[in-house]
């Protein structure tokens, strides 16, 4: 099929509103001058200055402490809800469960993060990296859920019947067929759930203390007063990660497409 | 016992941490500031009975926020700053969609790579990304300033005009995707029956397209008019202390004035004001899982 | 009875591998499965058939374990199996899904129930090769499920639920997803493999044709209840009632009040003004009580004089001639606008027909060509 003229203009006016604002905030990391909208000449002064900055290393190791442990706390919880929700039989207080799993995707940030941090007040929890990964434990742990449901829901039950049938116990039928099929979506939901907890201002906001600050608070402490080059700077090393790792995932994702496609070189 | 801990854990998880905590904000928006300290205790007890404890309840807060023309303000403002924004969202990402939906087999996956893309990247940088772009010194200005078109330099950062790009920026995939969804799965061979039958191309777009992507472009619509409506980075990054909205007006409120209950009230009217477009969302989605089954 | 025929159902003295004794199950308040007493013998290959939402699934998953009965009890070789969990019964599975497991081979597959027992390595990749050998299988062993064609994944399904060699091998609808051809080659496969390994097969099909040529014995159930229990032919030739006779194979079915006309033949009124029909029956029937005669289309002859030694004889007029290659269907008006079905092989061009529609023609039959039935 090939595109009309009007449509070869919308997609490159689309994606050139989606990247060129990224492209230019990677551009102009590089210049020299503190006037960031001047450009002076090429410099890498500033991830210089970045990386002599502690304190930003210091909030770019706790928000990497708390995405790991509430990604993987998160992963655990939401399978274990999807796998109730779509597998467990009818249990009291069901609508509930479910209506708990999908409030917290559609809750604004600020009202999570104003309750979450009125329960630590009242309860005398003090406030720091536990309580931003409890935080975010709880509302990535929904994401997690969601996404691990809709392979579950279009997984065949008979599969794990056959299990089963064929003498496993329950929990290795589990482990055995249900977790390597779902698997791709057990690590989808993780990394999900790692890139909000990375990502989260607002609740890390409402539920930090003094003694950990994660870099988006950081770096929003620092945007808010104008742009900055080495927020310039910083963005662009995030914005390589994240390129990086998606390369990295298609690549993974392509080998063992080709790998499933010449299936039969495994083991015995 | 196995299947019963499966249950127990995530269950217990949310209802001490999100169950629980919202019913703190919801106490705490009916008490005043003296009772709202912790560990709030209950003003609920069974010897008075119910009669005592709804006569107890104090609906202060909420007349406050009545009283206060910021508050209502602040909802209206981000209701129109919602609506309208989504509508932009709308006739931006339409196009996208339908060109993706229209290009070669071969390219999709990777059309579709682009747009998820950045969800992917920090929402943060993303909205930080159109600072510098919109200041008036900023990319923009210089651009327009060089080529002549203006004289003087516009004033768009900080107006409720940058508002509108970073939300249309930073949602714009919510929209595409649903649409792209349905018109992918729409059979161009019906626009051919309709030119045939003596459609012009647009009319064949405006009466066979258009509703066979109804679905797609409600779901898109509240994919992003449901978040912006309580959304807070955007609005105090790029709309500056003139633009009102809710989120910005809770945080500044528990932050800045310490005003536990008031934050709270105003979080339970934004649930409340939330729910509505919520259930027409659910009723449009079960809408067309039904249709599709 | 010859000495050779498999028939233990017929012997007092043979113990039944499974026995359902008063079965019920409910889901809710609906009940699937009504009050079911069976028994089925080693080495039978038993056929369910029936309607759709009948219950055959239901009574194949409690004997698996996947459901429970509401009342009753079911054993296996003289065990009752309800309390058994579904992985330490002798039972095996072949889902109608095939259920294959994607993320592993066709030998990993095979081997899987195997592993489960523990067996030592040598002996698993034995069996294992047996069973890839046995159901033709050793040239895709390295494949993976979405890799082979549905008949060769049907057949991973059954060489994987018969590597236990188990006692029971359950089918649930094993052909459903195969094309004809491959079906019939399939079911002879099948036959065959249940003759070398002697294990016990039932099945459940919703093709009649299927339950016909595989089974040693055929159950037809409807709303969870069993109607007859049989060999195909018996099911066939002496159905015991209309709706057993209706679900298989093509029949005439014509009402009437019937009169005993000596010790074991029935006169049948089935239209005024026409002569009664004769049929034999071993049931007694009260005078005048309403019967139905079950006729099979191609025991009726068309013929275009009454001939003389007919027992029972019907004038009608052609109303329709289906002509199926091997045979042709006549579809006659008989008095009072009823139509009967008459079946005729084909043994001569088609040109050379005799009968073409609105001619008049004779049906006719034997006294014991048909069955009288109650209901
Ligand atoms: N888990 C269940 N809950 C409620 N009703 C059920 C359940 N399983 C089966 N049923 C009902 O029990 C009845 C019998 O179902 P079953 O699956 O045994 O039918 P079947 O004879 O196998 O039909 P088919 O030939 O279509 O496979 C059906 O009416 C079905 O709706
Ligand atoms: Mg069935």
């Amino acid at each position: 099929m090939r595109l009309s003229w009007f449509n070869i203009t919308s997609l490159t006016l689309g994606f050139a509103f989606l990247y060129l604002p990224m492209i230019i905030l990677v551009i102009y990391s590089f210049n020299e001058s503190r006037l960031v909208t001047v450009w002076t000449g090429f410099s890498t002064k500033w991830y210089g200055e970045l990386l002599s900055n502690q304190a930003f290393l210091d909030a770019a190791w706790v928000t990497l402490k708390v995405a790991v442990f509430s990604s993987t706390l998160a992963t655990v919880l939401g399978t274990l809800a999807a796998y109730a929700l779509v597998r467990g039989a009818r249990f009291p207080g069901r609508t509930l469960f479910s209506g708990m799993i999908y409030a917290p995707l559609v809750m604004p940030e600020v009202i999570t993060g104003l309750s979450l941090l009125l329960l630590f007040i009242g309860i005398g929890l003090d406030r720091g990296v536990l309580t931003i990964v409890l935080a975010h434990t709880t509302f990535s742990m929904c994401y997690v859920s969601v996404v691990v449901s809709s392979r579950l829901v279009s997984f065949d039950q008979s599969l794990e019947e056959a299990a089963l049938d064929l003498g496993c116990s329950p929990w290795d039928a589990f482990r055995l067929v249900t977790l390597p099929i779902i698997a791709p979506a057990v690590v989808s939901g993780w990394l999900l759930a790692f890139t909000l907890s990375l990502d989260d201002l607002v609740i890390a906001s409402f539920t930090t203390g003094p003694s950990a600050t994660t870099l988006p608070i950081k770096i929003f402490s620092a945007v808010r007063l104008g742009v900055s080059p080495e927020i310039n700077a910083l963005s662009t090393l995030m914005i390589a990660v994240v390129t990086l790792g998606v390369i990295i995932a298609s690549l993974i994702s392509k080998r063992n497409f080709v790998r499933e496609q010449h299936g039969g070189e495994g083991r015995h | 016992m196995r299947r019963v801990l499966i249950i127990i854990v995530p269950y217990l998880w949310l209802l001490a941490l999100f169950l629980i905590p919202f019913a703190i904000v919801l106490k705490i928006s009916l008490s005043d500031v003296a009772m709202a300290r912790p560990p709030y205790l209950p003003q609920f007890s069974w010897e008075d009975g119910l009669g005592a404890f709804l006569s107890q309840l104090d609906f202060e807060n909420f007349t406050f926020l009545t009283t206060d023309d910021l508050y209502w303000k602040a909802y209206l403002s981000s209701l129109q700053i919602a609506a309208t924004s989504t509508l932009l969202t709308l006739l931006v990402g339409y196009p996208i969609a339908y060109a993706m939906a229209r290009a070669p087999d071969e390219w999709r996956a990777t059309l579709m790579m682009l747009v998820i893309l950045p969800f992917w990247t920090s929402f943060l940088i993303r909205v930080y990304s159109w600072m510098g772009i919109l200041s008036q010194e900023g990319y923009l200005n210089q651009l327009l300033l060089g080529l002549g078109v203006i004289s003087e330099p516009l004033i768009i950062l900080n107006t409720k005009v940058a508002v509108y790009i970073g939300i249309v920026y930073t949602y714009i995939p919510f929209m595409i995707l649903p649409i792209y969804a349905a018109l992918h799965r729409l059979d161009s061979s019906l626009i051919e029956a309709a030119e045939d039958l003596g459609c012009s191309r647009a009319k064949a777009f405006w009466l066979v397209t258009v509703p066979l992507s109804r679905n797609g472009i409600i779901a898109g619509c509240f994919l992003v008019f449901i978040p912006t409506l309580g959304e807070f980075v955007i609005p105090s990054l790029l709309g500056g202390s003139g633009t009102l909205m809710i989120g910005k007006v809770l945080w500044e409120e528990f932050f800045n004035n310490r005003g536990w209950p008031i934050a709270s009230a105003v979080a339970v009217v934004l649930v409340l004001i939330l729910i509505i477009p919520i259930v027409l969302f659910q009723q449009n989605q079960q809408k067309q899982n039904e249709a599709q089954s | 009875m010859p000495e050779n025929v498999f028939a233990p159902w017929t012997d007092p003295g043979a113990e039944p591998l499974i026995r359902f004794r008063n079965v019920t199950k409910r889901f809710g308040d609906f009940t699937a499965v009504r009050d079911l007493t069976l028994d089925i013998y080693e080495h039978e290959f038993f056929a369910l058939l029936g309607p759709s939402g009948c219950g055959k699934t239901t009574m194949m998953r409690m004997l698996a374990g996947f459901e429970t009965p509401s009342s009753g009890h079911i054993e296996l070789a003289g065990q009752n199996i309800v309390p058994v969990p579904p992985n330490k019964r002798a039972v095996n599975m072949m889902f109608q899904s095939y259920a294959l497991f994607p993320h592993l081979n066709v030998w990993d597959n095979i081997a899987f129930g195997l592993k489960r027992d523990g067996m030592p390595k040598d002996a698993l990749r034995e069996r294992v090769a047996e069973m890839l050998k046995l159901t033709h299988l050793e040239r895709f062993a390295r494949r993976k499920p979405h890799q082979i064609s549905g008949g060769q994944r049907q057949r991973v399904a059954l060489a994987r639920s018969l590597a236990k060699a188990p006692k029971l091998l359950l089918l649930d609808e094993p052909m459903g997803a195969l094309d004809k051809k491959l079906r019939q080659e399939t079911q002879f496969e099948l036959m065959d493999i249940q003759e070398k390994t002697g294990t016990t097969f039932v099945i459940v099909t919703h093709d009649q044709e299927e339950a016909m040529t595989v089974a040693s014995r055929v159950a037809v159930m409807d709303e969870g209840e069993l109607i007859q229990v049989a060999t195909p032919s018996a099911i066939y030739e002496a159905p015991n009632c209309v709706y057993v006779a209706d679900f298989i194979g093509d029949v005439n079915i014509i009402e009437g009040a019937a009169h005993r006309a000596s010790e074991k033949h029935y006169t049948l009124h089935w239209a005024d003004g026409q002569a009664p029909l004769v049929a034999a029956s071993e049931m007694t029937f009260s005078p005048a009580q309403k019967a139905f005669l079950a006729i099979r289309p191609e025991k009726v002859l068309v013929t275009a004089d009454r001939p003389a030694d007919a027992e029972n004889a019907i004038q009608g007029r052609i109303h329709d001639i289906a002509y199926l290659g091997n045979i042709s269907t006549y579809h006659v008006e008989v008095a009072g606008g009823r139509l009967l079905k008459a079946q005729t092989a084909n043994t001569r061009r088609i040109e050379n027909r005799g009968f073409t529609w609105e001619n008049r023609v004779w049906l006719s039959w034997d006294a014991t060509a048909g069955v009288l039935l109650e209901r």
